[in-house]
Formats: C-alpha cells, structure tokens, sequence
C-alpha cells in the first residue's frame, strides 16, 4: 500500500544535545499511528518536526509524494491539538471551529453547515456558543479536536491529547477518538508516554527512547515480540535476566539450565519472559521447573499478581508472575507459601540489552 | 526552512520597529557622543571637552551634589516606603484602597511641582517658614523633601509587589514553628522582599539623579548634574558642554539600570515559583500603628498637593487670600498660555494612541514570533535601552540629530511629531516590560495553532491576541499619556513657540516669577491625568468586563 508520510533520518540538535537520532518511519493513508516513549525521549519534537514548527537538523519528509522538507507549517497539510489545548480563550465554540474555515472566500452558509457538522461528529451540539473557560477539560479537547478537524486535513497530529484529563473522562474519550478516526479515515500519529493509552488506540506504535526508534509494529507485534530490553519492559510489565549459552535452544540463567525454542547465537544473552507466562506447576512435568517462594501477593481482579523469591542454582532472584485469582484462593496460597513454577520454553524470548 | 509569508511580514514589522528605534534611540545617542568630542566647529578635539569640564571645579562639584541628594533622597524614600507596602500588604488596617491611592497622586504631577508646593509652605513668604529655624528651603532640604514625594509611589509600586509574592507557605511555616513576628520579618519577610527593595533603590535613585525639575525649582545655589546640562544649553548655549555633562550623567543612570536587570532577573525567578498569597492576621496594635503611620504619610502627600490647590486658587499670595481663578488666566502670562495645556492633551493622546501600538507590536514579535531569532534579540534589547537614557540627555540627543542640516528628517524639528516621537521613547521600557508580561500569560501554541490552520498571523494577533490583553493595552496607554502630560526633561529642549507644553509652562512661569500660575498649570495636569484615571477604572469595570464575558466561568 502507498506511504503517505515517509520520514527519513530525521535528526534534530538543540544545541549539543541531540534530541532525535537517525529516526525513521513510514505511515500508510487512513492508518493511526502512536509514537510512544517515556517523557522526554523526544516525542514532541518529532510531532513539531513534522508540523513544520520545528526544523530538523537533518533529514527529510515526504507527505503525500510530495518533499515537505523545508516547507513552513503554514505550506502544510496537517491538524494539530496541542496538549494544552490551546483553544482561544476569547472566541466561543463556534468561532474556533470556524477560525481555520474562512480563508477561501467561504460563504457564511457552508461555514456555518460545516461548523455543526463537526460539533455532531464531537458531540458538543449544545455547547456552540460557550466559551473555553465555561466548559470542562474533556469538552475543551473536542473542542481542539473538531478545530484541528474543520479544514479537512489529510494528516492529524495529536500531542498526548488525553494526559491533562482525569482516567475515567480518558478512557472514554480513548474509544471516541478512535472511532472518529476511523470514520472519518484520517491519517493520524498521537504522541503519548501511557503505554495502555498506545496499545488500545495504534494500528502501529513507534516506541522511541533518548531519541531513537526502539522499535516498531502493531501493539499485538511489540507486546509479544519486544526485540529489546526497553521494549520488553516499557511495554506491559516484564522479567529480564542475563543469561548464558549453552547450546542452540538451551540456556543458563544463575547457573540454572532452561530450555527454550529460540535459536541462540551469542554467548551471553538478555532475556525476557512475561509474568502471564509463567506456571504454576501442577503435575511436575512441566518444562524448566524452578522452586520459590510467595514474597508478596497483589489482588488485580481476575488476576494475583505474585512477587516469589525464586530459587535459581546460584542464587535466589525475585521473579514476577500473573496467576488466575481463582487457583490461588482455591489452594490457599499465601505469603511465604513454596511453589513450583515453570518458565515455559516458547515464552522465553532473546531482545537486546 | 523556506520562510512562509508570516516570516516576511515579521521581519519586515521587525525591521521597521527597529529602523525606528534606531532613529529614535541610537542615532541621536551617536550624535551627542561625538559632539562631546568636538569643537564649536564640529571638529573631532578629542577628550579636550571633557579635560576642561573636570578642570572646573564648580562644574564637578555637581557631580557629588547629585550623588548626594539621590542616595539621601533613596535613602528615605526606600524605608518610608518599605514601612507602607508593609501596611498595605501585612496588616489588617482599614482604608488600604484609599491609602493606596492617595500615595499615587505624585505619579499623576510634574515632578516640579511639589518643588512650587514647598516653596509656599516653607518659602520666605510660607506658612510654615517658622518651622525651617532659619535653614532655607532653597537648597538640598527642598530638593530631597520634593524628590521624596516624587519617588514615592514609584518606589512604593515595586515594593508591593515584592512583598506580595512572598510565600505564604513559609508565613504558615514560620508560625508553625512559633517564630516570633520579628523573627520572622528577617528571616521570611525581608529575604523575599530583598531584590524588590533593591531594584526600587535604584528606581528612585536613577529617578532622582536624572530629575531636573525639582532642582531648577527649588535648588537655589545648589547646582546638579540635570540642571547643568540646561544651562549650558539654554543659558550659555555651550552645546559641547552640555553633551560632556550628559555622557557624565549617563555612568550613574547606567550602572542603576544595570543593576537593577540582574536583579529583576533574580525576581522574576522567585515569582514563578508556585507561591500562594499570603493572607495578614489581625493585630489590632501593629494595625494600628501601621494606620496612623499610613494616614501621617497621606497627610504630607495631601498637605503638597493640597497647598499646590490652594496656591493656585489664591489672588494674590499673601497679600490678598481671597479665593479666584484669576491665576488659571494663562493667556494673560508668558508661557505659552491655554495653548500649552492643549498641546499637552494633543501630545497625551499621540503618545498614548502610537506609543501603544509600537510598544505592543514590538513585544508582541519579540515575545511570539518563531522566525527571526537574532532579529528579536536585538528587538528586545533596543526596547530595554531607553530605561538608562536620562530625559535630559535624550532630548539634547535630539537637538544634535534632529537639527542637523544635512539630517533628512530635519523637518521635525520643532514639531509636535518630534514632540512624539521623543515622548514615546523615553518612556518606551516600561510599557515594553508591561506588554511582554502580558503577552507571557498567553500560550506560545496560539500561532501554531493560526498556522496549522493555514491563518496569517495577524488574523490571530487581532482576533486573539490583542483582544486578551485588552487590559495590559489600555495600562500602556494611560502609562504614556499620564507621563505625556508630567514630563519636563527631555521635552525642554524641543519643544517650539508653536508646541508649547503645560508642564514646560509650569517651568517657564515659576522661572519668570509667576508662581502662582505655575502652580495653577501643574493643578490643571493633575486634575486631567486624575480625570483620565478616574474615567480609565470606570471603563475597565464596565466597558471591560462586557467584552471580557469570556474570562467568567459561568455561562
Ligand atoms: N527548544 C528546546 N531547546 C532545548 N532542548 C529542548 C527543546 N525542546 C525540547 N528539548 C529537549 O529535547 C528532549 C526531548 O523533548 P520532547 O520532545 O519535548 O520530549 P517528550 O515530548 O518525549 O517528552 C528533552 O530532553 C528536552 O529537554
Ligand atoms: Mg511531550
């Protein structure tokens, strides 16, 4: 399928410090892609970069099979809500939607048509003549979104458009942004540091750190092929060790040997394996049993999460795990109470340190 | 990146603020420079000027007089204030809106006038001459007494501030710990007040060695810098002296307008921490205490302008004490009569309606464009040069540039434009700080927004920007129209027989002995400059508040 928006080794210095290195990525028409990273690794300024309102050092990007490069925001085919929104404080709803219509000589009519077109699709019909000040943080956002929205741009940028808003108004306007988006078929790139945020709402997520694309692919993708350490533990949580080789699909974690399916190259290895992955052990037979014990148990809902200092051959290191409430209360599992667990061999993957 | 059309319109706004403030600003400063370091022919004699200035003893005797009265008169005038922006901000006394505004009438007059007003109270012929025991009231007494009224609000303005953004947290605190109040006034109250106490020590100090009004009026024998370089002008036209004088009285008002931006710097960077407003206890001893100081302090300011009232109203001082108006019969006396006071309202409003307009376009770029970075810099600091350029210097400046033959714009010269153009740039810092603070309180991404939505900026700037800062806009303008109407230095030098202006009037009919009428010219600025605060609080409480809808929180 045709890239719509192609950036390409993209590098940005504020003075000495290099805010993005070499960064890379495409974006295909009508897809929605996050660019998520721990705050300050340079997400804002790569959205700024492709608005034109920051210039790269180097680098360049092609929106639309056209070189955008060097070309001011105003020569720019995008939308932007800005985390602070942003809206004009002095103009009603109405007239900030309306701010970005009235250039091409537009009739008052069409203007006015388009304006309550865009507070249906946002939901905010009852609000055209209030001011910023009299509506309430997530009003003031779809207010934002409808403004980007007005002159039809072919790009949307959205710079942590939900993070000034209290969880529940976010995780409701989460599913509501998505589904304009899909609606309206707008190509979009979100920035965010809220991983859930990122993992619900992508069709792609770019995962950047100090300034470099960690790595890219569908939320299904990083979640369960993380390639590095960053990736592993950035996104859901996870348990890393150093490990050894000891043959193609065999492995020494504190002098413990375990089996895996990956097929090891190097000597010394980082290694990853999510807490839902890890069993307890019924029978015995399991692949890579290790013994432990209960440190500490944390009610999530349908799941505990437990802390257990595992016995590892050389010495003990604390291991989390996800286990179906049900079992443990069903067993009478507790602090301090020894377990069995198994390390399954497909969920012990290779990433990068 | 390629430059959009918003990048040419800013740096072509830019450059034209630029362009005239070099006009108005550099150039002059050139021309007097140099003509220190010339003959009366024009030719470059070195330091020649300045070696006979520093060999006349009388001449450099004004040096210590001036550095005399102004630390004196910063001396008093920063711990009376101190004592009343602490009553105004820390105790629980009655009447504060009144007391505040009572402390700024000296704002609202010539500087010379509280000098006119002493003169009738402690004068040969004053009321209260008695009470001088014999000292006279010509001389460094008068000056200080009538500088100290004069730096008063200004003084009293920074102080405030200063001691309102003390944290209330560490008031909390201190009485947590059971300090006592003395205790805590030096160990919470004076440290977060220090800088502000600083910067207003030089305010008033640059304010009073700049001055030139008090000491024409009142300083009898005692001579001082300001004065110095108007009789070397107007008296002995001896412009190369006077610009010699000039350049010495530039060092002092430089290194206090230095000083006084490293200070602020510091200021300014306790005011962003998120301090709470201190809220004072009631204590009815200190209270009232701090009323009675308060209402003294009012007294003598309402005794000045109270007795200038008077002195206006009277026949024929002291002779005849009934009450006319024969002496607002400015027609009738040299001095430019009624004319002047109009030309005074004409240069206000000038003042007021172009001054604004440059002054907030040129921080509005400084502040909010994106492109141009050097340009803004160099913008910015331009706008903060007229703070350390003393009035009296800015006009002589202006004779040399101005009334040059060979200068293109020789054709202002004597004009109300230059009038203007002069007013606008002496006063020009201030307004500029006034409108960059404001414009700070908007969010940066409002241009971003204008052209991610394809709109020039300009659509913005008048739809959004100007709107907001409606209320920093009209403090700009009567800021520039209040100072208009007071201002003697820079102004004495240029203005002509046809733009003759009140407060010179003021000076020229107490120089010709008529006090009187002087006193009656500088009532008739004050009764405008309080007219047009009067109408000024009116209108933003309600015309305002109509077009202000936006900043209420219901609907
Ligand atoms: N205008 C600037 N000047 C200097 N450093 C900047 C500027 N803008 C951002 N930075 C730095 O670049 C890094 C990335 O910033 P940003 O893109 O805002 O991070 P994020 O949005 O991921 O939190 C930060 O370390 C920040 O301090
Ligand atoms: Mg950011």
């Amino acid at each position: 399928m045709e890239q719509y928006l192609s950036v390409k080794n993209i590098n940005k210095y504020f003075g000495d410090f290099q805010a993005l290195n070499n960064v890379s990525f495409n974006v295909k028409e009508g897809e929605f892609v996050c660019i998520l990273g721990p705050s300050g690794c340079g997400k804002t300024t790569l959205l700024r970069v492709i608005a034109g309102l920051e210039s790269q050092s180097e680098g360049l990007i092609n929106q639309n099979n056209k070189d955008i490069s060097l070309l001011p925001p105003d020569q720019r085919d995008f939308g932007i809500v800005f985390q602070s929104y942003a809206l004009f404080p002095n103009l009603s709803v109405k007239n900030n939607i309306s701010f970005g219509l009235k250039t091409r000589k537009q009739n008052k009519e069409t203007i006015d048509k388009r304006v309550d077109e865009l507070l249906e699709l946002v939901g905010l019909s009852d609000h055209i003549n209030k001011f910023s000040a009299q509506l309430s943080g997530g009003e003031q956002q779809r207010v934002a979104l409808a403004r980007a929205l007005a002159p039809s741009p072919g790009l949307l940028l959205l710079d942590e458009p939900l993070s000034a808003l209290d969880a529940k108004v976010r995780q409701h306007l989460r599913l509501e942004i998505k589904n304009l988006q899909r609606q309206l078929g707008v190509t979009t790139i979100m920035v965010t540091h809220d991983q859930e945020e990122a993992l619900t709402m992508a069709d792609r997520i770019i995962l950047m750190n100090n300034g470099v694309i960690e790595q890219e692919g569908s939320p299904q993708d990083l979640y369960s092929k993380p390639e590095t350490a960053f990736s592993a533990n950035f996104i859901g949580t996870t348990n890393l060790f150093k490990a050894k080789r000891i043959s193609e699909n065999s492995l020494e974690i504190n002098g413990s040997t375990l089996e895996c399916k990956e097929n090891i190259k190097d000597d010394l290895l980082t290694i990853t394996i999510r807490p839902e992955d890890i069993k307890i052990s019924k029978t015995g037979n399991e692949k890579n049993i290790l013994k432990g014990t209960i440190k500490e148990l944390e009610f999530l809902g349908s799941n505990i999460r437990g802390h257990i200092e595992v016995d590892f051959k050389s010495e003990k290191t604390n291991v989390i795990c996800n286990f179906a409430s049900e079992y443990i209360l069903n067993n009478n599992i507790q602090n301090n109470s020894s377990v069995s667990i198994s390390l399954q061999p497909h969920a012990l993957k290779v990433v990068k340190a | 990146m390629k430059k959009s059309r918003d990048d040419y319109l800013t740096i072509f706004f830019i450059s034209i603020i630029g362009i005239y403030i070099l006009i108005a600003l550099a150039f002059p400063m050139y021309a007097i420079l140099s003509k220190s370091v010339e003959n009366k022919d024009g030719v470059f004699i070195g330091f020649e000027n300045y070696q006979s200035y520093f060999s006349n003893p009388a001449l450099v005797y004004s040096i210590y007089n001036s550095l005399f009265i102004s630390i004196i008169t910063m001396v008093i005038t920063i711990s009376l204030a101190f004592v009343f922006a602490y009553a105004l901000t820390k105790s629980c006394m009655v009447g504060k809106g009144i007391f505040r505004s009572i402390a700024m009438i000296p704002i609202l007059v010539p500087s010379l006038l509280s000098g006119i007003s002493l003169i009738y109270l402690f004068g040969k012929q004053g009321i209260f001459r008695d009470l001088m025991m014999g000292y006279d009231i010509y001389g460094p007494i008068g000056i200080i007494i009538a500088e100290v009224f004069y730096t008063f609000p200004h003084a009293l303005l920074i102080i405030i501030t200063a001691l309102s953004i003390g944290d209330a947290r560490l008031y909390e605190a201190a009485k947590v710990l059971r300090s006592k109040s003395i205790r805590t006034f030096f160990t919470v109250t004076l440290p977060s007040a220090k800088y502000g106490v600083i910067s207003a020590a030089f305010v008033v100090f640059t304010l009073v060695i700049t001055d030139f009004g008090i000491p024409k009026v009142i300083g009898g024998q005692f001579n001082v810098l300001a004065v110095d370089v108007y009789k070397q002008v107007i008296g002995q036209q001896n412009f190369e002296m006077g610009a010699v004088v000039s350049v010495v009285l530039i060092f002092p008002a430089l290194l206090a307008f230095v000083v006084d931006r490293i200070v602020q710097r510091k200021q300014v960077a306790i005011l962003t921490s998120r301090s709470v407003v201190h809220e004072p206890n009631k204590n009815k001893k200190f209270d009232l205490i701090m009323l009675i100081y308060c209402s003294v302090i009012s007294v003598f300011i309402l005794t000045i302008i109270g007795m200038c009232l008077y002195a206006s109203l009277v026949t024929f001082w002291p002779y005849n004490l009934s009450l006319s108006l024969d002496n607002y019969q400015f027609d009738l006396m040299d001095g430019g009569g009624w004319d002047s006071y109009y030309n005074s309202i004409r240069l206000g409003c000038y003042t007021a309606f172009f001054g604004t307009i440059v002054v907030f376009t040129g921080a509005y770029f400084v502040e909010k464009s994106r492109s141009v970075k050097t340009g803004r810099s160099i913008l910015h600091l331009l706008s903060m040069m007229p703070m350390a350029i003393p009035g009296m210097v800015l006009g002589l400046a202006y004779i040399f540039f101005f009334n040059h033959p060979d200068n293109p714009l020789n054709f202002l010269y004597g004009t109300m434009a230059i009038l203007v153009i002069c007013t606008i740039t002496h006063f020009y810092t201030v307004s500029h700080l006034t409108a960059l603070t404001s414009l700070k309180q908007i969010d940066n991404e409002f241009e971003h927004v204008s052209s991610s939505l394809k709109q020039p900026f300009y659509k913005t700037f008048f739809r959004v920007t100007v709107p907001i800062s409606l209320p920093a806009i009209f403090e700009i303008g009567i800021y520039f129209f209040v100072n208009a109407m007071t201002t003697v230095s820079a102004v004495v030098f240029l203005y002509s027989s046809k733009t003759n202006l009140a407060s010179v009037a003021v000076l020229n009919m107490d120089d010709a002995g008529d006090i009187a009428p002087a006193a009656a010219m500088g009532m008739m600025i004050f009764y405008t400059n309080a007219a047009v605060r009067i109408v000024y609080v009116l209108v933003t409480k309600k015309i305002l508040v109509k077009f202000q809808k936006w900043r209420t929180k219901t609907v």
